[in-house]
């Protein structure tokens, strides 16, 4: 792999000095300024407005796009020109940079110090393997035109004129496993749904995106909400389900915004509602917002949540894809999972399989996040290393210290030392040592990293987040806390290897004993974080050649 | 609302004192008539019921408990359960501006920490706590999904990444001028969120 940020080819440079030609007014330059919310963060919006104002100023015809992201978000706010050879992208461009572009004549794609070329080109996008995120960034996100001329309804037109063991059968043999994190294959969970005998059944999408170091399912309803839609669409026609629903979590705002009026589009549009382009098939969707309850994007408490009661996790079985939402057979799965079946449709499933490796197919949107000089996401193949995704992709820590632990997966997820960072990204790998792929969330930390703290967190979060229905996870997490505190109080090594062991045995009973995986997972970045940094809590360091 | 005080912050407890603001709109109970009519036959309608009402009123008034409970046949116990079951629902109002930090691994990887000690010390107040003005209250959240520019904040509807201290105490003055000139508070404009 060679993302290196050096080899960024540059347009042509012919920084011109008679900038302010006159405006062609039959033809206004297309500038594309990214909608996402992590470019909103960066102040896009600003950007995009004083782009406006310095082109009304100069009589520049401009006409301004609200893009997705490409999710290279340490450029954000990543401003991209159209230019006759592609887009030309310039970023991080802050309000006060605008004057300056415009006199390098940026609306011709000419140099300045914050262009980077043609955006397909700069390494960190090009070395990807988009498949679902293969529109992303390069749409405007409420443009159904925009969407159908970039490949949008092609999965689901093929799968209105397949009968639905034939897509269930197209989604099994693609390989896909649940994006959400725990891996099921989806074709299994979707042919139980499709065998139960039920005259209501329900297609329940988990934007339930809580897992800190997570933004792909943010990116897919703020930058592509129509994939989305057709995945859920496809979802309900495989079997038989005639209403939707979208749990997005509150803390996303802006995801529900673009989705509500991405969902009120398509309706008009013919593609949801009770006659989809004239198929005689109905599919309905409705947006539901959660309350900010990590246990929600569990997918049992989420039901629950659906239904109107409090979060709590419901023993299984019953299976969801049997007694689900209101006691109906459902299908419930991720954004991701959802988003990939209009190109597992289009593209047909053979083209999905080829990718990954073992039983790990297709492509994974890795989220590069926390310490990182290069954070965003990078949709790849199963099979790459977490090294590559570190440095190759994302430059190191972005404090410019050197990387010591990284957790992927999530909150729930295994904090890794250097020595896992070669392992294969493959859920078998990663599972084969206690590591968790999940979602394909990775926070880097840099040496100032205190590993005690963090499996202090560990407990604490899931003190906070517990739904407190089962007892180890409900008393254990609290418990956790109080135990790592003395652990780290005393003095005594003696006394601290006792305090160790009792961590260790808290773990067992909560890795075992916990209904969901809350409770059950917590143990993994306390018990990493004890295995692979020792020192830090006052224990013995390991062996040279194993840190 | 009760809370769990989180982490390392002995200091920030269970808040007992209710802001100043105390008025609730005077046609609180209409509205919300209004709301559960509207409501009340959809599938699973309490969740949906509870953020209107705290999207119209600020708050969910604990008064108003019983005819949520009457209107979907439910007991006042479980719809009191699930109003304290979720971080999102508060039972008292907030401040004129809402300011949520994010308190997870990603953005405590890049300072978060420092960031909401500081935040902290700034406003004078605690975890779910609203400054002695009436003006800020201050929530923890458990990510914001900007977890590759993080510290990160939202001030209500409006997301800020990469906040170090000095571009916090920029925000809160803004915040503050924001009040002086009679600005309603964070209630999230349709405007803002489609932009």
């Amino acid at each position: 792999m060679s993302a290196t940020p050096k080899s960024t080819p540059k347009p042509p440079s012919k920084a011109t000095s008679t900038p302010t030609s006159m405006a062609m007014a039959a033809a206004p330059v297309t500038v594309f300024v990214p909608r996402d919310s992590t470019a909103l963060a960066m102040d896009a919006e600003a950007v995009a407005r004083a782009i406006a104002a310095e082109a009304a100023a100069r009589g520049e015809a401009v006409r301004i796009v609200r893009n997705g992201s490409r999710g290279m978000f340490w450029l954000e706010p990543l401003v991209e020109v159209q230019t006759q050879a592609g887009r030309v992208a310039y970023g991080p461009v802050r309000t006060e940079d605008v004057p300056a572009l415009f006199d390098a004549g940026f609306l011709r794609g000419d140099n300045h110090p914050l262009c980077h070329g043609m955006t397909e080109s700069i390494p960190f996008l090009r070395e990807q393997e988009r498949l679902t995120f293969a529109r992303m960034g390069i749409t405007d996100p409420l443009s159904l035109d925009d969407y159908l001329a970039h490949g949008g309804y092609r999965g689901l037109t093929r799968a209105l004129a397949m009968g639905d063991a034939d897509i269930v059968r197209e989604v099994t043999e693609s390989g896909l496993r649940g994006r959400g994190g725990a891996a099921f294959p989806t074709g299994i969970k979707w042919n139980t749904v499709l065998q139960a005998d039920s005259p209501v059944k329900y297609v329940v999408c988990n934007a339930d995106e809580g897992d800190s170091g997570t933004f792909s399912d943010r990116m897919v309803m703020e930058g592509d909400p129509f994939m989305l839609i057709e995945g859920m669409t496809i979802a309900g026609l495989a079997v038989g389900a005639e209403q939707g629903y979208v749990y997005v979590r509150s803390e996303y705002p802006h995801a529900i915004a673009v989705l509500e009026r991405a969902i009120a589009i398509a309706m008009l549009a013919g593609w949801l509602g009770d006659d989809i382009r004239g198929s005689g098939r109905r599919f309905a969707l409705e947006v539901r917002k959660g309350a900010g309850a990590y246990v929600c994007g569990e997918e049992t408490a989420l039901l629950e949540s659906l239904e109107g009661r409090r979060g709590m996790v419901r023993a299984k079985p019953p299976l969801p894809a049997i007694q689900g939402l209101f006691g109906r057979p459902t299908i419930i799965n991720n954004v991701i999972s959802l988003a990939t079946m209009p190109v597992i449709l289009a593209e047909g499933a053979q083209h999905y399989r080829d990718f990954g490796m073992g039983r790990s197919r297709g492509t994974l949107p890795f989220q590069l996040a926390g310490n990182i000089a290069r954070g965003g996401l990078v949709e790849k193949a199963f099979g790459v290393t977490l090294r590559e995704l570190l440095y190759d992709y994302g430059g190191g820590a972005r404090s410019g210290r050197p990387l010591r632990a990284v957790q992927v997966g999530g909150p729930l997820g295994a904090y890794l030392n250097a020595s896992r960072w070669d392992v294969p990204l493959d859920y078998e790998a990663y599972a084969a040592f206690g590591g968790v792929v999940g979602h394909g969330g990775i926070v880097a930390f840099d040496d100032t990293v205190d590993m005690a703290r963090q499996a202090r967190y560990a407990m604490a979060f899931c003190a906070v987040e517990s739904c407190g229905k089962c007892t180890p996870c409900r008393i254990g997490s609290t418990r956790g806390v109080e135990v790592i505190d003395k652990l780290m109080a005393q003095p005594d090594p003696a006394q601290r290897t006792r305090q160790v062991r009792l961590v260790r045995d808290l773990c067992d009973t909560m890795l075992h004993g916990s209904l969901c995986a809350m409770g059950g997972m917590t143990p993994y970045p306390v018990l990493s974080a004890l295995d692979g940094f020792p020192e830090d809590f006052g224990l013995p360091p390991l062996p040279a050649r194993a840190a | 609302m009760q809370k769990i005080a989180y982490l390392d912050d002995a200091a920030a407890t269970v808040s007992t004192k209710a802001p100043a603001v105390t008025a609730t709109a005077p046609d609180a109970a209409k509205r919300i008539a209004a709301i559960l009519r509207a409501r009340r036959h959809q599938p699973g309608a309490l969740l949906p019921i509870l953020h209107d009402i705290q999207d119209a009123l600020g708050f969910v008034p604990p008064d108003a408990v019983p005819a949520i409970a009457r209107a979907l046949n439910l007991s006042r116990a479980e719809v009191h359960g699930v109003i304290s079951f979720y971080h999102h629902f508060r039972d008292r109002p907030a401040g004129r501006h809402v300011l949520q930090l994010c308190r997870a691994e990603a953005c405590q990887a890049v300072g978060a920490d420092a960031l909401a000690d500081h935040a902290q010390r700034e406003l004078g107040c605690g975890w779910h706590q609203t400054t002695a003005d009436g003006a800020i209250t201050l929530e923890p959240v458990y990510c914001l999904g900007q977890c590759a520019v993080g510290p990160a904040l939202m001030a209500g509807t409006e997301l800020h990444g990469g906040v170090t201290p000095a571009r916090l105490d920029a925000l809160l003055t803004a915040l503050r001028q924001d009040d002086a000139r009679q600005k309603p508070g964070a209630a999230m404009s349709d405007e803002e969120v489609s932009r």
